[in-house]
This record gives structure tokens, C-alpha cells and sequence, in this order.
């Protein structure tokens, strides 16, 4: 049933801020950077979404998933590629045996804006190709309108659709304006059954930002405490560097701690995050930052 | 239930780049200069009690140099253009600036606070307080229009340990920007950053004897307090020692302002940001470990949402970091004293005695040095010594209300008025709040937000007088 939205916690824009910035203030040296970087490395999500994806691209990437650095020992891989629906049974198949899951966006991915029906069937030729994940969209035109039992029916009818599938429902944040909407949003996904909630779908600006991430941790909490069900968290697009992707697991850490910190209940949608993190990871290892070229770009 | 688990490795901030020397003379007459009776005494790092260097021990002979120096120094520096007086203020802003990071370490080894506010806070504030001011000395007539204001004088002024740079900044730079000459008394337990600002107010090349930073405790002071060339007092500290000024200086032409202890009441209402709040009531009650003299050490929180708030507010205590004030992680460092720390614990005693029920993070201390877990109290009531008295440290005593009105009277029912929190996102319940309590400063969800630009001062036993902004010049001018 959808949740009771008129008594949500509402959010103060300075509070936020000035909560953020003592995250990001935390100084995070040797070892637990280190080991900071591993955990980084192994909750991202690689992503290639664009319209001029090839066979070829999406091998490329999957092998990059597999072997980020082979010079380098000790270093996880990603958690999952994510791809559009046309492209899973590729990533499947590059990917098998590598214990790397495989997302798909779906529901008329980015904009979302087509009939539930055209939604539904997009999720299931996903699921179908063998997908393992599913990144759907809400509808945020309905959203915006008020008409929340729509955006959460649709939530509950993709979700049905999934089957075994893990579901991540991103709210597109940067479109919901205000922090009180982010966390409506958030309320909406979690009681009609995301496993996951992600911010943004990369294509609008602005992506993922710590302040509606801080949210939306809050919102997991609330709903933790209250029936003791873990969600998952994705921030996505716009984490391109390890200080940022620190910054993120800082506050992953000190808001939800332990039990959300590993790749089951966290995630990074990103592509160019993993080079800079392969870049730190080498320059602990030799004590040089190497050049750009020394890092392979699939 | 939502523990931490990845521990961030120590991150200290350097020490190599500070200049200390072993021992600091008094700085009088613009010269460091020898006490008369060759008493010293030792200045020590709370987070391990050890040493950092002995600071001499001024008399009333001391006192009676320093006051005559700045006696003699007045009639230039009064005589003196605003123009040319904020020359000085601004370099000494610019000095302070420009060697930050020594004073934010500094700061940090000899009172305990940690370095994320010494650097981030006390030490930009100080900055600012002397460049804001710098920019009143040529503007005075504007300040007071028709009025002519003059200089008072010597001025002494009593600082205290908890911001002690910060402290002598909000004292020192309107003194000088009106034209006044002083002794300042910085506390005994944190003299150095106040000795390194001589240092740098001697290189700003500052007239001999327009300050004069004297060291020692209270008999010091009760010696400046007394002292018949002194015209006006400026003291930040304890309510008990306001009071003993205020007696001793009766029936004398001195002038006086306090700023005194405080009890401060921080109120959440149901429709606040909890969150927000949460975060808010971290920050007023352990914000420098609660050594704050506007402190929101009374929390009271609407009764409908209590339970919520204080779990959240359990559950953020165990994520605050406390340990070596040096290291850029830490979120509170150490007591400042000895004996504050037993004070502390004393107060601890009395609040479970009185049947308080207390809750403390469960954090891991240092073994050496002056250390106190954040600590709140529940279960308790305005008839509670804990919930009267301040306790200067990092101790929150929690009361639950129900109706606007009740919690109103219950936050104005002490002899303290210095500061108060109103925690809604209702707007009309802010103003109407503003309006009813007795306190210098009302905070609206913030708490301990200072700027060189705002008026800071209590009402009630927490003292008289203004200290920043436009009123912050005032308690250093006279008119005809």
C-alpha cells in the first residue's frame, strides 16, 4: 500500500549542507584509504549507455570489469556493468562466469515518459535477455503533478515483472528540485519494493549530489528502523574521482555503517570513476602517480 | 544499529612548522620583558598533561608597568587618525592570516580543541574580528552620529580559556579601533596563542605600549581589576568572578562589561527538520567538549518526538570521533584543565545521584590526559542542579515539553540569558520565540554561529555589553 506521505521528515537546505561538508572534511589517509579505494572500486557499477553502443563496446567494457588492472594484485572487480536492454545477452556473455552481475536500465529509460505497458515490456525483454538487475525510472512528470499512486503502482507492477531480478528505482533527483521531493520519492520506491534506490540516470543535470544521497541514506534508515529491511543505495553520475567516491563511503559510513558497506547494499553508477581509482591505487603501490595512458580507456 | 565500521587511520596535522620557545616573558612597553619577581609558571597540553613551556607569573608590580606603559601610550595612539590606527589593525588581521595554520596548531596543543575548529573557527574568526574593526577606526562619526565619541582609555581586559585568540581579538580590536590603550590577561591554562599575538603586534610595529599582553591567574587579574589607572574592564569568564568585579570596581569611574556563563536552552519543535536537529544539538552542546559559555546545554524536546530525536541523537553520538586534538578527524577533543575535568565529573556525580539517567557514547579515551565522553542525561527536570547549573563541559541535560507556552517559561526560568536555539521550519513560531526569550542571542535552526558582523552578549547573570558588529564599539567610546 503507499505509504503516508503528509508526516515525512522534512529536510533544512543549510543543515544538509553543513552536515556534507563535515563529511567531506574527514581526512582519509594510508591504510583506510586504501582500503576505501577496494571497497570503491568493487561497488561500481560500470556503465556505457549510449545510443551508439556496439557489441564490440559493451565486450570491451565487460573485460575492463573483469580485469580493471591486471599489474595490480589484490584489487576486487566491479560489482556489475550496466547496459541498455539491447545489449544484455552481450554483457552475459562476456561477463559469464565472472561473478559480475549484469544491470539494465529499462521502463523508456532515461525520460520514462511511455505508457505503463511499453514499460512492462521493456522490463521483461530485460529480464528475458538475462539481465540480473533492473535500473528503472520513475515517472516524474506524474511526480511532479502529484499523482503519487500512479509513480508507485508503476514501481509495484515493474517490480512484479523482475521476478528474480534485483530492482533499482531511480528518482532522477536532479528533476525533483527539492530535498522534502527527494525523500518523498524515496518513501514512494522503497514501499512499492525498489531493493536498490538511485539518484540519477547520468543523463540530466544535475546527477548525483551527497546532499539528496545524505537523503535518501536517511530515508533507508528511517525504513530500516522501522521493519528492519535493508535497501540499498546508488548514487549515479557525476563521481568521477577516488576524493569524491571517498567522500560518498565517508558518509555511507558514518550514516548507515557496517552492514551497507559492501556491494550488495551500495553502488557507484559510473565509468570514469574507475580509472582514478586504479590511479591511487598504483601511486600507493609505487609511490608515482602514472599518466593517463598507463590506464586503460574501454 | 548503525555502527561505523571502516576507522579512519590518524591523521595529525604537523607540528613541525610551529615556532615555540621555552619560556614567554610578559610583553609590556612593547618589549618582552621579565616578571619583577621572577615567578614563572608551566602551560601544559591537555591531551597528555605534559609540559609545553612555563609563561611568567605577572604581580601587581608587573600590572603597575604594564598600566603605566599603556597609561603613556594612550596620548599618541588616541591623538592618533582612525585612519592610521586601522593601518595597524588591518596588518595585524593580515599577520594573523597569514600564519594561520601555527596559531590553529598552537591553539589546539594548549587548549585541547580540536583542530578541524582551531583551523576552521577560531582563527579565521579572530581574523575577521580585526579586519571588521580595522574598518570602523576611520568611521567612527558614522557609527555615532553627532556625537563625537572618544577613546575611555587604559582598558583591561580578562579572557578567557575556551577561545582564547579568538577571545582576544573580540576584546583587542574595537579597543584599538576607538582608540583605547590595554592590558590584556589571557587565561592561565592557554597564554600562548594570546603571547604569540604579542609577537606578531610587536612585528605589526604597533606604538610601544598601546598593548600589553600581561600572564598569570586570578590574582593577576584582581590586580588589573583594581589597579586606579585602569577606566573601563572588559571580562569574558565565569559568573562568580563577574560578580566579584562588579563589586570590587563599585563606587569607582570604571566602566564595565561582562559576558558571563550561560545555560543555554536549545528547543525542537515536532515540526522541525529532525535531522537538522539532531545534527544541531551535537553541534551546541559539543562544539569545543561543551566549553562554550553559550553552550545549548538544556535540550528541550517536543514530547511528541522525543523518543525519535533521542534515539537519532544516540545513534549520532557513537559516530563522533574523540581523541588527539591534532588529528584532523577528531570531532571533540580533550577538557581543558584538570581541574575542569573534575568539575565535570562532579557535576556526572551529582546528575546520576539526583536519579538522572545517563547515556554516554561508547568511544574509546586516551589513556593520558583530560578526557570526557559526550554524555546526556535523561529523566530529568528544571529542579535538577544538572538542568540549573552550567556544567562547562560536554553534558546535555534533556527535558520533553508539550506546549509552546510551557517550554517558553521553562527555558527562561534560570539567572543565566545568553543563548537559545528554536529549532522549526514554522516561521511565525520562530519570531514569536525571538520575542519571548530571555536571551542575547536566539539561534533559528542553527546553534553557535558566530560572525565579526553580529552583536554577541548575554542578559540577566550573564552579563551586559556587546561584543562585535556596530554595538561591539560602543562599551569603548565616550561622549562629552
Amino acid at each position: 500500500m503507499i505509504p503516508n506521505l503528509d508526516n515525512l521528515p522534512v529536510y533544512d537546505t543549510a543543515g544538509v549542507n553543513e552536515r556534507i561538508a563535515r563529511f567531506c572534511s574527514r581526512s582519509i589517509k594510508s591504510n583506510s584509504k586504501l582500503e576505501g579505494l577496494k571497497l570503491a572500486l568493487s561497488m561500481v557499477d560500470l556503465t556505457t549507455l549510449e545510443g551508439k553502443d556496439t557489441t564490440g563496446k559493451v565486450q570491451q567494457i565487460c573485460y575492463k570489469a573483469m580485469h580493471p588492472h591486471d599489474t595490480l594484485k589484490n584489487i576486487p572487480k566491479v560489482a556489475a556493468v550496466c547496459v541498455y536492454p539491447a545489449q544484455v545477452a552481450i554483457a552475459i556473455k562476456a561477463l559469464k562466469g565472472s561473478g559480475i552481475q549484469v544491470a539494465s536500465v529499462a521502463t523508456a529509460f532515461p525520460s520514462g515518459q511511455s505508457s505503463l505497458e511499453v514499460k512492462l515490456l521493456d522490463t521483461k525483454f530485460a529480464v528475458d535477455q538475462g539481465a540480473n538487475e533492473i535500473d528503472m525510472v520513475i515517472s516524474r512528470g506524474q511526480f511532479l503533478a502529484g499523482n503519487y499512486q500512479y509513480v508507485f503502482d508503476e514501481i509495484v507492477a515493474v517490480k512484479k515483472v523482475c521476478g528474480q531480478a534485483h530492482l533499482k528505482v531511480i528518482l532522477e533527483t536532479g528533476e525533483l528540485d527539492t530535498l522534502d521531493n527527494v525523500r518523498k520519492a524515496s518513501e514512494l520506491a522503497i514501499y512499492a519494493g525498489a531493493d536498490f534506490i538511485k539518484t540519477s540516470t547520468g543523463k540530466i543535470q544535475p546527477a548525483a549530489t551527497m546532499q539528496v544521497t545524505y537523503v535518501m541514506l536517511d530515508a533507508i534508515k528511517d525504513y530500516y528502523i522501522k521493519t528492519g529491511k535493508m535497501i540499498g543505495m546508488k548514487p549515479a553520475g557525476g563521481i568521477s574521482t577516488s576524493k569524491i567516491a571517498l567522500q560518498y563511503l565517508v558518509m555511507l559510513n558514518e550514516v548507515l555503517g557496517e552492514k551497507w558497506m559492501n556491494k550488495n547494499y551500495f553502488r557507484f553508477g559510473a565509468s570514469s570513476l574507475v580509472n582514478d581509482i586504479l590511479m591511487q591505487l598504483v601511486k600507493a603501490e609505487t609511490g608515482n602517480y602514472q599518466s593517463g595512458n598507463y590506464f586503460s580507456k574501454d | 544499529m548503525f555502527k561505523a565500521s571502516w576507522a579512519y587511520d590518524e591523521a595529525p596535522e604537523s607540528t613541525n612548522h610551529i615556532q615555540l620557545k621555552k619560556k614567554y616573558d610578559l610583553y609590556i612597553d612593547g618589549k618582552f620583558t621579565k616578571p619583577v619577581k621572577g615567578q614563572y609558571f608551566d602551560t601544559i597540553d591537555p591531551s597528555t598533561n605534559e609540559i609545553i613551556a612555563s609563561v611568567a607569573e605577572a604581580t601587581s608590580e608587573d600590572i603597575d608597568k604594564a598600566v603605566e606603559a599603556a597609561k603613556k601610550a594612550f596620548v599618541g595612539w588616541s591623538k592618533l587618525s582612525g585612519k592610521e590606527r586601522g593601518k595597524y589593525i588591518f596588518r595585524i588581521a593580515r599577520l594573523i592570516q597569514e600564519r594561520a595554520r601555527e596559531f590553529a596548531v598552537i591553539e589546539s596543543l594548549d587548549g585541547g580543541k580540536p583542530i578541524r575548529e582551531s583551523r576552521d573557527i577560531d582563527i579565521p574568526l579572530a581574523a575577521n574580528h580585526f579586519f571588521y574593526y580595522a574598518g570602523w577606526a576611520d568611521k567612527l562619526a558614522y557609527a555615532f552620529p553627532n556625537r563625537s565619541p572618544k577613546p575611555i582609555g587604559v582598558v583591561g581586559q580578562i579572557i578567557p580559556w575556551n577561545f582564547p585568540l579568538l577571545m582576544a581579538a573580540w576584546k583587542l580590536a574595537p579597543a584599538l579601533a576607538t582608540g583605547n590603550t590595554i592590558v590584556l590577561k589571557p587565561a592561565e591554562t592557554t597564554p600562548l596563542t594570546a603571547l604569540k599575538l604579542a609577537e606578531i603586534i610587536h612585528e605589526s610595529g604597533l606604538p610601544k605600549g598601546v598593548v600589553n599582553i600581561v600572564t598569570g591567574a586570578g590574582e593577576t587579574g584582581a590586580a588589573i581589576v583594581n589597579h586606579p589607572n585602569v577606566d573601563k574592564i572588559a571580562f569574558t569568564g565565569s559568573t562568580n568572578v563577574g560578580k566579584y568585579i562588579q563589586k570590587a570596581i563599585a563606587g569607582t569611574h570604571k566602566k564595565l562589561t561582562l559576558e558571563l556563563g550561560g545555560k543555554g536552552a536549545n528547543i525542537i519543535f515536532e515540526d522541525a527538520a529532525i535531522d537538522q536537529a539532531v545534527e544541531g544539538i551535537i553541534n551546541a552542546i559539543f562544539f569545543n567538549q561543551g566549553h562554550v559559555c553559550c553552550a545549548g546545554s538544556r535540550l528541550f524536546v517536543q514530547e511528541s518526538i522525543a523518543n525519535l530525536v533521542i534515539d537519532k541523537l544516540k545513534n549520532r553520538m557513537e559516530t563522533l570521533i574523540v581523541g588527539n586534538p591534532l588529528d584532523k578527524n577528531t570531532d571533540i577533543g580533550a577538557i581543558n584543565s584538570k581541574k575542569q575535568l573534575q568539575t565535570i565529573e562532579n557535576y556526572i556525580k551529582i546528575g546520576l545521584n539526583e536519579g538522572g539517567e545517563i547515556y554516554q557514547a561508547d568511544c574509546k579515551l586516551p589513556t593520558k590526559g583530560n578526557w570526557c565522553a559526550p554524555t546526556l542525561f535523561l529523566n530529568v527536570s528544571q529542579s535538577h542542579r544538572i538542568v540549573q547549573e552550567e556544567i562547562f563541559g560536554p553534558v546535555l541535560a534533556i527535558q520533553t515539553f508539550r506546549t509552546i507556552d510551557e517550554v517558553i517559561e521553562k527555558a527562561n526560568n534560570t539567572p543565566y540569558g545568553l543563548s537559545a536555539g528554536v529549532w522549526t521550519q514554522n516561521g511565525a513560531k520562530i519570531f514569536h520565540l525571538t520575542q519571548k526569550l530571555k536571551a542575547g542571542v536566539v539561534w533559528a535552526n542553527t546553534f553557535n554561529k558566530f560572525d565579526a558582523t553580529s552583536p554577541f552578549g548575554g542578559t540577566k547573570e550573564s552579563g551586559f555589553g556587546r561584543e562585535g558588529g556596530l554595538h561591539g564599539l560602543k562599551p569603548y567610546v565616550k561622549f562629552d
